[in-house]
């Protein structure tokens, strides 16, 4: 067994925002094991109060740089919740296609860029130019399609113009959504299926590890839950529960852990996991039949409890996504996309509350509105503060089990940065964080 | 060839949206950059670190006193520092905050005394540093990254517009959002975006700042006599990313 180790990962690499890994082991005894979060709080709910509803998610898309789409689209989802806005189908159709987009984007960002490097042991993905130019080539044409293919829905997809209360303040002309399907098939098709063999040549190389935790996700009856539904939480045993958005409160139970700085949420386990694995563990059967080979090609079922895999489950979904996202541009082609007049409030004074699922979890927006349509009061969770307790849970169990394993210092350190970046944790959208000063 | 420039990226208070926008060029031109630049540090994306590097690019805000010697460790380390995105040259939208006085309160309730809370007002990194270029815009304009960028490996001096994003609607023809019954910044706010925002429907939010002489007095009085706003929202328009410049202007 090992016996000492002191591993201090101050600002941690290759994830969005400040994360620190503490561990301390002596003579055997695990002194300290901590995840800590000293990302610079923002103060967003602040911030939104006295501001009309039309501002409301142009402020909060700025929570984060990388779910900046999902941010609007919940924000712009909550503030209509909030003032009994009813929209078009053709503006859900388009919004879904976007959040498609979106997930698309940010899962070829995170697998390829960030994570992929630890897998073929290099410290970033810039060696890989030299050593593997072509899927590095194909990597960077992925992330840019996924830009455009978020950009033509809505208008840019760092901080997005169209999506507003009410509609799209201006939506794409059938031409353009037809050479974007003809693109998603004839272009990023074979690019992405040329990058899942190179991830499927890498599978073995995610570390087993296994913790019975809950998964919480968006479930929709009729599709896999991306842009609205219903929370579902799933229990280790399979178990299933469905509560309404409006409760939303009752499943994120947010309190602020004496060990840590940020606040963290709990529902009926210690913590619970949100994300792509979450996704997966809850709508497995609504993935597209090609997402679900692509699974069982990756060795992957539900309900699979090794985080490491929440990576591969975003892979999985980019298959989906880039299915799905043929199938609604086939329909918008077939119908024709008209401008619409954006839908105006019908009330006010009420809270409004919205889910959605952003690459790295579900998260809520809800706000109340007065009489001029100003806010008065916001509330955002995100998911990586949702999943800030299963990380610490995560490397508790896995600490000893590298001790026990006789791992020497640098691999532990390794495993406990890939299990953070597992999670592709998203710290600037730091709307709850507090910072801390640490020990030396 | 001759050795290449290097480049390191570094984030304070932000979303890292500006750093994000780095990975959307694509293929040809991030290719084509790494012709030329080498990234040497790059928390977000490597884990590689080094002791010096030709040009910095600082994205985010300055909102807290512990970020202070980063800063002027970067500055140190850096032949250029160039600032990256609305935070870094302006507050952005974390100045938002800086009108009121309660905003840890708000979001943490009784916690808010914690000593580890603390957070000052939003400030450009200039507050604390001298900055050599900066590059506005939430998010900045990446084509305009890699033209700052061509430009210092050609030794050229790189030049931001000053003028309103009045100038671009009217070169792209896009109706001005007062005729449509809406609001806008355009008049005052520094041009450079291609005023994307009027031409997708919705107002300019002057997220490049103002230009250097805005006719501020005007822009409150067209809110409130073309556009229907009270005196109060008018006043409060511009604090979404133009806080730090109000403060100035008052």
């Amino acid at each position: 067994m090992t016996k000492n180790v002191n591993i201090h990962v101050h600002h941690l690499t290759r994830v969005e925002g400040h994360g620190n890994i503490v561990v301390n082991v002596n003579n055997g005894t695990i002194e300290k094991c901590e995840w800590q979060v000293p990302e610079a709080p923002r103060f967003f709910e602040a911030m939104v109060r006295g501001r009309h509803y039309s501002e409301v998610p142009r402020i909060t898309s700025r929570i984060c740089g990388i779910c900046s789409v999902g941010h609007t689209l919940v924000a712009v989802k909550a503030a209509e919740d909030a003032l009994g806005i009813k929209v078009s189908e053709q503006t859900v159709k388009l919004r879904t296609l976007l959040k498609h987009a979106e997930n698309f984007d940010s899962h070829v960002v995170h697998s390829l860029f960030l994570a992929a490097p630890d897998l073929l042991g290099v410290p970033s993905v810039f060696p890989l130019v030299a050593t593997h130019p072509d899927v590095v080539k194909a990597a960077l044409r992925l992330k840019r399609f996924g830009h455009e293919w978020g950009s033509l829905v809505a208008g840019r997809t760092t901080h997005p113009t169209t999506c507003v209360p009410g509609g799209f303040a201006s939506v794409p002309t059938v031409k353009a959504v037809a050479e974007l399907r003809r693109r998603m098939e004839q272009e990023c098709l074979p690019d992405l299926l040329a990058v899942f063999g190179v991830v499927k040549s890498l599978a073995g190389k995610f570390p087993a590890f296994e913790r019975k935790t809950e998964y919480v996700a968006v479930h929709h009856k009729d599709e896999y839950g991306l842009y609205d539904g219903d929370i579902q939480c799933l229990m280790p045993d399979g178990s299933k529960e469905i509560i309404d958005v409006h409760n939303y409160r009752s499943v994120t139970n947010e309190y602020i852990s004496p060990l840590s700085t940020a606040k963290y949420a709990k529902h009926k386990m210690g913590s619970y996991f949100a994300g792509a694995l979450a996704r997966f563990n809850n709508n497995f059967d609504q993935l597209h039949p090609v997402a679900k080979e692509k699974a069982a090609e990756l060795g992957m079922k539900p309900i699979c409890f090794n985080t490491y895999l929440n990576t591969a489950a975003q892979v999985v979904e980019c298959v989906h996504s880039l299915f799905e996202g043929i199938r609604l541009c086939d329909e918008l082609i077939a119908k024709g996309i008209k401008d619409e007049a954006l839908v105006m409030p019908s009330k006010h004074g009420t809270e409004g509350a919205a889910l959605i699922e952003v690459p790295r979890g579900i998260l809520f927006h809800s706000y109340t509105f007065d009489k001029d349509g100003m806010c008065v009061n916001g509330n955002c969770i995100i998911p990586t503060n949702q999943n800030h307790g299963n990380i610490q849970l995560d490397f508790e169990k896995l600490l000893p089990e590298l001790l026990n394993a006789n791992k020497a210092e640098k691999e532990i350190e390794l495993a406990l940065e890939m299990m953070v970046r597992a999670y592709d944790p998203c710290i600037s959208c730091s709307t709850h964080y507090l910072k801390v000063d640490f020990k030396r | 060839m001759s050795k290449k420039v290097t480049v390191a990226s570094f984030d304070f208070t932000s979303c890292e949206g500006c750093q994000i926008e780095l990975t959307n060029m694509g293929e040809h031109v991030f290719m084509g950059l790494l012709n030329h630049i080498e990234f040497v540090e790059f928390r977000e994306a490597m884990s590689e670190k080094a002791d010096a590097y030709d040009i910095a690019l600082v994205e985010g805000s300055y909102s807290r006193e512990i970020d202070r010697e980063r800063l002027l460790e970067i500055r140190r380390k850096a032949k250029i520092v160039i600032a990256m995105g609305a935070c870094a040259t302006c507050g952005g939208i974390n100045a938002l905050k800086n009108h009121q006085n309660d905003w840890a309160e708000n979001v943490y309730g009784d916690k808010a005394s914690m000593p580890h809370l603390a957070s000052a007002k939003a400030l450009p990194i200039s507050a604390v540093i001298k900055v050599d270029y900066e590059l506005p815009g939430c998010p900045m304009n990446k084509e305009e990254l890699v033209k700052v960028v061509n430009d210092l490996v050609h030794g050229k001096a790189p030049l931001i517009p000053d003028h309103p994003v009045c100038v671009e609607c009217k070169a792209r023809e896009t109706v001005c959002r007062f005729e449509l019954g809406d609001h806008c910044m355009g008049m005052v706010s520094r041009a450079g975006c291609g005023a994307p925002c009027p031409a997708h429907g919705i107002p300019c939010e002057g997220c490049r700042g103002f230009v250097s002489h805005p006719n501020y007095a005007a822009l409150e009085k067209v809110l409130v006599e073309k556009a229907g706003f009270s005196r109060e929202r008018a006043a409060n328009k511009a604090q979404m990313f133009t806080s730090n410049y109000l403060e100035k202007l008052r």
